[in-house]
């Protein structure tokens, strides 16, 4: 029933990788013995309970109490338990943390508050993470702010992420589809909103996905290229369309207008201005608003996606 | 003696200096008492909104995001640093660990008083912080997070290092007072169980404690000069914060749950009116615990340190769990062959068997290591440790306070409302909290304001508000107990002395405790535990 | 039991043995929750001198061994006095010991005055923790070549600091027992705030003695 569960059970997801199903499998067995020793002590509690209920009667209770046997035995038996749990445990946990040798690599790019996946043929593809089935895929993570966390719970797959340094994990799809990637290390304010996608996707699916990847089909009109990389680049999660001010001004309405800085002057809102804020946040901050909270996406967005932007935050009047 | 004592602690003076400036320990476990009780509400009515916010996938329908954030971050701070750490040996063991040892007060009554003044102290510094906008950090104050964030977190920091300072000049107190000062007959193995679990606690909060308070120093430095120990920007490690962190908050738990268990270990032998089982085990259960939950921090940590050391904490993990096993265990065969009544005491470590049994089992989960990366930082882990704090330390100290509750007051509450609210709360935790089991293990992740968008978004909803709804159980049989116990202040059944025919000292002397604890030299004729050759006569019918 | 035992006699306690017996222990107890508190920092010590040892190595230059040094031969002595009063008020003779609690005053007192011109030193040089490190370049100024070398002076000062702290407390706790020594509240059948003092002061001297090696001396 564990060992290859295709669907969804009660309290496991779907095993979509190559670990998942040992990890369930030892989820299980404690499960089980979970289940055992809960029922010993309900039962105990409930049968001498009733048993030995005081029906009112005086007199004296019995001098027994201790018994060396008894000790050794509720001591020694769950010591066997756990000592099988943790070998078992450590093993898969250590075939979780070596990294098959070849394994394709793709980086991870996490920051408040979105995830960015760039490929080793050079490009970079926001919130998706695109892999083929059946392929170990090695994660070179890093952040550009606080502590992040990968997860991908189909996958069994969960590494924190530090800032400064590299984090290393690694995953084998067994099934193609789409997978949840959940941020799990509380980062801010958008904490839970911070999500992405895995499309695991055939070989030969994978391999045309790829061919088309870094190039964003030019009949597509620029304002909906504009609308999508506003939800893929995550720039909702701090930038709202409907005049809401959050952690960045909304963008409604401001093509055009010109917008009062901290420091520098007031600048006029046209397309120099937001290509500058998307590249260099830092340079020009609104007032009103913390520094230091828009990341670059220098070498994260491409340009004819700027140009999407520009042309989408036109059209929000 | 059956009779209300007319002259006694809670009357023997009465201006508010007599008060303020008590020595009493009992008068200063009475306002610990009420000072956790108001935190205790405070967190509770914080959860309440949180489930409130999580009934609907997409958030904001009570809370906008900022302030959610800043709720579950003070739900937990408040509920560990203001109630719970506090609460059992503040609050219980002050007002009965002198009287428990034939003594007349704790070793140092003025130290006694600065630990209650200090904690008035951090606990006003928190409100400052809370009223100031709070903090959004989590209660663990993970960097570089919490060194860059403008919430409160330096008055939050601060307020946690001075509460420390509360907890260790009470550990302090109570070690002594545990050597020096036991009544002449009362030997090591001769003494209450809830005595030695309050001993192994204050040992775990004379070595633990000082290492928050530096932490947080330490975080306080960080923000305030970037010093560069835990912002990698800066040089730093936010891993060594991690470690820092664990340190004490780790062996927090057992300060948290051992006292929890001293009080279960007196209730099942009182209510069973049956020796103890297993009297040196229970005991040296409890100092094993203390020290092993110094050696197991970075369990805490499995997905952010290096291999071998996660190995290290797991294996060490698994055998700090085995004492609590052998609690149980010999809790139950202490139930075999007694004489078992059902009074809300007794309802309560039933409760509390049942419940820390479930706690401590998933606890296996979380440390094992390849089951860990799945379940770490998910919804399973909040259950887990609802279960072994509230569902553990919680229900014993309310199982503390309805069986201490006629020595405090000398009046008994109504036992039939009282029965209403333990089982209520039974089912109401049980309802809480194993749908967040589910959700955790299907991939819930915690500290998430809004799940929306996610593949399981329909279960867990379905799931939220079950567990929604069972808070509103919980709470409900709170506000049942508050009106109880209230009433029964001045309008309960007289109790006299002993109301459940126990054997340990405090039972010996009248209800409400005379001001120096006993009228008359105590004598000890017997063991605190001795059913089996004393039959103590009930003051009630 | 002779009245002088019996005057400080606290009545929860069964006897005055009992009482001198808890206070003992009692500030044992309190003396093991600083050492953990110093370890804490000796800890956060031992990790940053690990990754970034030759940063370590420069700026203990920085650091003056005279002064420090003499800071601890003061230290010792301070406690050798101290020690002194002790066994003065067991031998009854209450002047030696007051004098000698002077003196333990005065040598904590050259402490913190020799500590007051090192950190003057360093804000001259601009060797300041954290954010506030800004190094100049002076004659008298050692440079510091490695990584983050604020992180040294982070931790310079967070460790003397706080140890810092501790000398005062000892002093104002010293006052306290001048001013009832002088009052004549002390003999041999009762002096136990002498000794706990006394405790509490080795601590911050053998504090120190570990403080003084790990920051200025390894190279």
């Amino acid at each position: 029933m564990f060992l290859n569960a295709t669907e969804q059970t009660a309290w496991l997801p779907q095993q979509a990788s190559t670990i998942a199903s040992e990890v369930d499998a030892l989820f299980y067995f404690i499960y089980y013995w979970t289940l055992f020793f809960l029922g010993l002590v309900t039962f105990c509690t409930f049968y001498f309970g009733w048993k030995y209920k005081n029906n009112g009667k005086k007199g004296l209770t019995s001098s027994v109490d201790h018994s060396t046997l008894l000790e050794v035995t509720w001591t020694a038996i769950p010591f066997v338990l756990v000592m099988i749990v943790f070998f078992w445990g450590a093993g898969s946990y250590i075939k979780m943390n070596v990294i098959p040798y070849g394994a394709m690599e793709v980086n991870v790019t996490a920051q408040k508050w979105s995830w960015n996946f760039k490929y080793k043929e050079g490009f970079s593809n926001p919130r998706e993470l695109v892999v083929p089935v059946n392929t170990p895929i090695k994660l070179v993570m890093e952040s550009q702010d606080v502590l992040h966390s990968f997860y991908v719970p189909e996958f069994r797959v969960k590494m924190d992420i530090i800032p400064n340094r590299y984090m290393m994990t690694w995953f084998e799809a067994t099934k193609t589809g789409e997978f949840d990637i959940m941020c799990t290390e509380y980062c801010g304010s958008s904490h839970s909103e911070m999500l992405g996608k895995v499309i695991v996707k055939s070989q030969s699916d994978y391999n045309e996905w790829l061919e088309k990847a870094n190039v964003i089909d030019e009949s597509i009109p620029l304002v909906e290229v504009g609308r999508t990389a506003y939800k893929r680049y995550a720039c909702n999660t701090c930038h709202s369309i409907d005049g809401t001010s959050g952690t960045g001004p909304s963008l409604k309405g401001i093509w055009g207008t010109m917008a009062e800085h901290e420091s520098t002057a007031a600048l006029l809102v046209d397309e120099n201005y937001i290509r500058e804020s998307i590249l260099n946040p830092q340079k020009d901050i609104v007032k009103g608003y913390p520094y230091g909270n828009m990341p670059t996406f220098k070498g994260l967005i491409r340009g004819r996606e700027i140009e999407g932007l520009i042309e989408y935050i036109k059209e929000i009047k | 003696m059956r009779e209300y004592l007319e002259k006694n602690y809670l009357n023997e003076e009465t201006t508010i200096k007599s008060w303020l400036l008590t020595l009493d320990h009992k008068r200063i476990g009475l306002m610990y008492l009420f000072a956790i009780m108001f935190f205790f509400a405070i967190g509770g009515f914080l959860a309440l909104f949180i489930r409130l916010e999580l009934l609907t996938p997409i958030g904001g329908d009570i809370l906008d995001k900022d302030t959610y954030n800043v709720f579950y971050t003070l739900h937990g701070a408040i509920m560990i640093f203001m109630f719970i750490i506090p609460s059992v040996p503040a609050a219980m063991g002050n007002l009965i660990l002198p009287v428990m040892l034939g003594t007349k007060d704790v070793a140092f009554p003025r130290l006694n008083l600065a630990s209650w003044y200090v904690y008035v102290v951090g606990s006003s510094i928190g409100i400052f912080s809370i009223v100031s906008g709070g903090v959004d950090t989590g209660w663990t104050f993970y960097t570089p997070y919490s060194s860059s964030t403008d919430t409160a977190v330096i008055s939050m920091t601060f307020a946690v290092l001075v509460l420390g300072f509360s907890s260790i000049f009470t550990g302090i107190n109570f070690i002594v007072t545990v050597h020096k000062m036991r009544a002449p007959g009362i030997t090591w193995f001769k003494m209450p169980l809830f005595i030695w679990s309050l001993y192994a606690t204050a040992l775990i909060q004379i070595l633990a404690t000082p290492v928050i308070a530096v932490t947080m120093l330490l975080l306080i430095m960080e923000r305030t000069f970037q010093v560069g120990i835990f912002d990698p920007a800066m040089g730093g490690d936010p891993v060594l914060f991690q470690h820092f962190f664990w340190f004490y908050s780790h062996p927090a738990v057992y300060i948290m749950i051992l006292p929890g268990m001293g009080i279960i270990s007196e209730i099942i032998s009182v209510f069973s009116k049956k020796k103890i089982f297993g009297y040196k085990f229970i005991a040296g259960s409890s100092m094993a615990i203390a020290l092993f939950g110094f050696l197991v921090w970075g369990h805490h940590m499995f997905t952010a340190e290096s291999e071998f050391a996660a190995l290290v904490f797991s294996i060490i993990t698994y055998l700090t769990a085995l004492p609590s096993g052998v609690k149980i265990f010999n809790w139950l065969a202490t139930l075999y062959k007694g004489k078992i009544s059902f009074e809300a005491p007794m309802l309560y470590a039933i409760n509390f068997l049942l419940l820390f049994a479930i706690g401590g089992l998933t606890g296996i989960f979380l440390g094992t290591l390849s089951v860990d990366v799945m379940l770490h930082d998910t919804y399973f882990v909040v259950a887990h440790f609802h279960y072994v704090m509230m569902g553990g330390t919680v229900i014993a100290f309310l199982g503390g306070l309805h069986y201490w509750w006629p020595k405090i007051w000398g009046r008994m509450y109504s036992e039939k409302w009282a029965r209403v609210s333990a089982i209520l709360i039974f089912f109401g935790f049980n309802l809480t909290f194993i749908p967040q089991f589910i959700m955790g293990s299907l991939g819930m992740p915690r500290r998430y304001w809004q799940y929306d968008g996610m593949l399981n978004t329909e279960l867990f909803h379905f799931y939220h508000t079950l567990s929604t709804v069972g808070s509103w159980m919980i709470a409900l049989s709170f506000i049942i107990m508050l009106i109880y116990l209230v009433h029964s202040i001045k309008n309960g059944k007289v109790a006299g002395s002993n109301p459940w025919g126990a054997l340990t000292l405090e039972w010996q002397t009248p209800s409400p405790t005379p001001a120096h604890n006993f009228l008359e030299e105590p004598k000890i004729t017997h063991g605190p535990y001795a059913y089996d050759e004393v039959e103590a006569e009930r003051t009630i019918d | 039991m002779s009245t002088e035992k019996t005057k400080y006699f606290q009545h929860h306690f069964v006897d005055p043995d009992q009482q001198y017996e808890s206070s003992k222990l009692g500030m044992w107890a309190f003396l093991v929750t600083e050492v953990l508190t110093f370890a804490g920092f000796f800890c956060a010590y031992a990790i940053f001198r690990a990754w970034n040892p030759d940063m370590f190595i420069n700026a203990h230059k920085a650091l003056d061994v005279v002064m420090g040094g003499t800071n601890t031969v003061v230290l010792i002595t301070s406690s050798l006095t101290m020690a002194l009063a002790i066994r003065y008020i067991q031998i009854n003779n209450s002047r030696a010991a007051l004098i000698n609690l002077v003196l333990t005053l005065i040598f904590a007192g050259t402490f913190l005055v020799i500590k007051y011109f090192e950190y003057e030193h360093k804000f001259h040089c601009g060797h300041l923790p954290g954010a506030l490190y800004n190094p100049h370049i002076a004659p008298d100024c050692v440079a510091i070549e490695g990584n983050n070398p604020h992180v040294f002076f982070s931790i310079y000062f967070m460790m003397t600091g706080l140890h810092g702290i501790h000398v005062i407390a000892g002093m104002a706790l010293i006052v306290w027992l001048i001013i009832r020594t002088i009052k004549g509240h002390f003999t041999p059948a009762y002096y136990t705030p002498v000794e706990m003092v006394g405790l509490f002061w080795h601590l911050v001297d053998l504090i120190w003695i570990f403080l003084f090696p790990l920051l200025y001396l390894i190279g």
